[in-house]
């Protein structure tokens, strides 16, 4: 009894039908009204309070649009801010009950008892979810840069909108590690309860507790610190271990993409900057070159999360 | 009779130490209605799941409809309705909405599925409530919309695993009635179930599944002879004198007894004796029985075969071998 048998038929079919009714079923949920209501608010706020403190030095800005994205304006935290805190919720929310909720309903023996492959179903979830994040990204974009035009009284300009589309895909590769991971969890846990407490708890574990851990860690491995190069080390170390954390990753890239005065992720030395022209802007396409590392990881580490989902799932049994 | 739609061989199934299904032979006939019945957790629901390529067996061949369900699920799930335990719909949706969607699961177009979900609504006494959300729907009207869902399809094969549990007396016969109807439509009926009594009437053959092996295979007369020793057992009543010296002469009869009437209940040991007679023999002895009442000078008023109940066969059966099937006709 040979296990490698090749399949008959498309593992696809049925795709398009599972994704337009999940993809209905999320914009339609109360769940992601109320998630949309709450970025929105806090979005427009942050954009609002960002604005007030730019109106005066708009003119000399050549990035005014960017900067209404990343600067604060106390107590009022950053659009940027706001995102990296909101697009894991609204990606946990969205996938935290994918699969053990059609167990709970007792639809997944009757739906996959149709002609189709466990495939179809968990890669059109996967995806409804992707394109329901993608919409309200754009949507929460759109109406941003609005306000900004509005409030500055100019457009943004062509790299603005190609670094504001960057940072949009990039957005949506770091919902789709949560949601990744939101779905495994919906496989592994029996009670959709369960598995939307382990995402939150790992969410909260990697955004907050493992920047912390991960200095701790680097103090521990690097010992005591004697000389610069200890030090640098000792850094070093810990960027590693925070970039573990798809957060840091994210917060990175966000950081690179949206500012163009930014040379570098990680530490520098003194030689390095020295006939630099700080505060000068790098082209996008340097930018991008200096991120490119953070965003494949994010795009890397959505796949590999979601094949693993995908292997539990295939290999979950159907009896409830 | 030799057209079998699901054949299965030596069919096995493991959960770590437990055997679920143990060395399963089974066949089931075009346009039949099989019951597979048993207790719960005797395999039942395995065997079905592996029918249809859900669960990966562990040892064992199957066909169905020719077809191997591991090596070309998707044909067999194309000819194959499922009505799973206790099925389930998306709340949120209409009966027409949920049957729309399974219909695009099917690749069936809108236009061509459409006439279909209405008309299958409407045979299974949906017609009102087809525009209306499932939330609000009774355990019975998920039932009958999982065989609607069945029906929209127009499979060759309906496997439908405990279609009666939950449901009241009343609703149980109806929908067993629903089911004897796709035999009506060409389709092989195999259910599943552990209320015997209700499924008898309307099984062709049955499968009574012990501890993960099929112990017992065959119509339900046939069953009873086997277990019970006499299969048959009649009932006569007549009026007259010596009627029952009369049927314990024919031949082939085992034992005769009385059998107490309501309205002449303090008259049966009168010279003139009416009653109800329980004849059992070891063969269909009815038409003997009849010419002997009548030759003894009785008249016959009333002649029926009781049909053994699969419950008492299955109690018998268990009996005998000393192994108590612990929740026959079990919960509810």
């Amino acid at each position: 009894m040979s296990n490698n048998v090749k399949r008959e038929g498309s593992q696809f079919a049925g795709l398009a039908p599972v994704f337009f009714k999940e993809f209905s079923d999320q914009l339609r949920s109360w769940r992601m009204r109320i998630l949309e209501v709450l970025v929105l608010i806090a979005a427009l706020g942050a954009v609002f309070a960002a604005a007030q403190t730019m109106k005066a030095t708009v003119a000399e800005n050549p990035f005014a649009f960017l900067d209404l994205f990343t600067s604060a304006k106390q107590p009022m935290p950053s659009f940027v801010t706001f995102l990296g805190f909101f697009v894991p919720l609204v990606a946990i929310s969205l996938g935290f009950d994918a699969i053990n909720g059609e167990f709970n309903r007792r639809t997944m023996s009757r739906v996959l008892s149709q002609p189709i492959y466990r495939d179809a179903l968990l890669m059109g979830k996967f995806l409804a979810a992707m394109a329901t994040i993608a919409v309200v990204l754009l949507a929460l974009w759109l109406v941003t840069t609005g306000l900004g035009i509005y409030v500055l009284g100019i457009p943004p300009g062509g790299e603005e909108v190609a670094r504001g589309a960057l940072f949009l895909v990039v957005t949506l590769f770091y919902a789709g590690i949560w949601l990744s991971i939101a779905m495994l969890f919906s496989i592994i846990c029996h009670q959709p309860s369960t598995s939307a407490i382990a995402s939150l708890g790992l969410w909260i574990f990697l955004t907050i507790l493992w920047p912390i851990f991960g200095e701790y860690a680097s103090q521990a491995i690097v010992g005591p610190v004697f000389t610069p190069m200890d030090q640098v080390k000792q850094v070093e170390l810990s960027a590693a271990l925070a970039r573990l954390s798809p957060g840091t990753l994210y917060a990175e890239a966000v950081q690179v993409l949206l500012n163009p005065a930014v040379r570098s992720v990680g530490s520098v030395f003194y030689s390095q900057i020295q006939r630099a022209l700080i505060g000068n802007p790098l082209q996008l396409t340097q930018s991008l070159v200096l991120v490119w590392p953070q965003v494949v990881s994010l795009l890397a580490g959505c796949c590999a999360l979601f094949a693993v989902s995908y292997i539990s799932f295939q290999r979950r049994e159907i009896r409830a | 009779m030799s057209n079998p739609v699901i054949q299965a061989r030596g069919l096995t199934k493991r959960y770590g130490s437990h055997v679920a299904v143990d060395g399963l032979d089974l066949e089931i006939q075009a346009g039949e209605v099989y019951g597979l019945l048993g207790p719960n957790g005797s395999g039942k629901t395995t065997t079905i799941l592996m029918l249809l390529g859900l669960t990966e067996r562990d040892a064992g061949e199957i066909a169905v409809l020719g077809l191997d369900p591991r090596r070309q699920p998707i044909s067999v799930k194309r000819q194959v309705g499922y009505l799973p335990d206790s099925v389930g719909f998306y709340d949120e949706f209409t009966a027409r909405e949920n049957l729309r969607y399974t219909a695009r699961l099917n690749s069936m177009s809108d236009g061509e599925s459409e006439p279909r979900i209405t008309s299958s609504l409407e045979r299974m006494g949906l017609a009102e409530v087809m525009d209306k959300r499932v939330a609000g729907f009774s355990r019975g009207m998920r039932q009958r919309l999982g065989l609607a869902e069945i029906l929209m399809r127009a499979p060759r094969i309906a496997i439908l695993d405990e279609p009666t549990l939950g449901l009241d007396p009343t609703g149980a016969l109806e929908f067993l009635e629903l089911v004897r109807s796709l035999k009506h439509d060409g389709i092989t009926v195999m259910l599943s179930s552990h209320h015997l009594h209700q499924v008898q009437t309307v099984c062709d053959r049955v499968g009574l599944f012990y501890r993960g092996r099929l112990v017992l295979n065959g119509t339900v007369e046939a069953l009873a002879r086997e277990v019970l020793g006499s299969g048959w057992r009649v009932h006569l009543e007549a009026e007259g004198e010596n009627v029952a010296q009369a049927l314990q002469a024919v031949p082939g009869v085992r034992s005769v007894s009385a059998k107490a009437n309501g309205h002449d209940h303090g008259n049966s040991h009168a010279g003139k004796s009416s009653g109800h007679w329980l004849i059992e023999s070891e063969t269909d002895v009815r038409p003997a029985l009849v010419r002997a009442a009548l030759a003894a000078g009785a008249e016959v008023r009333e002649l029926h075969m009781e049909l053994a109940s699969l419950d008492e066969v299955y109690a018998r059966y268990f009996e005998t071998r000393g192994a108590g099937p612990h929740a026959v006709g079990g919960q509810s």
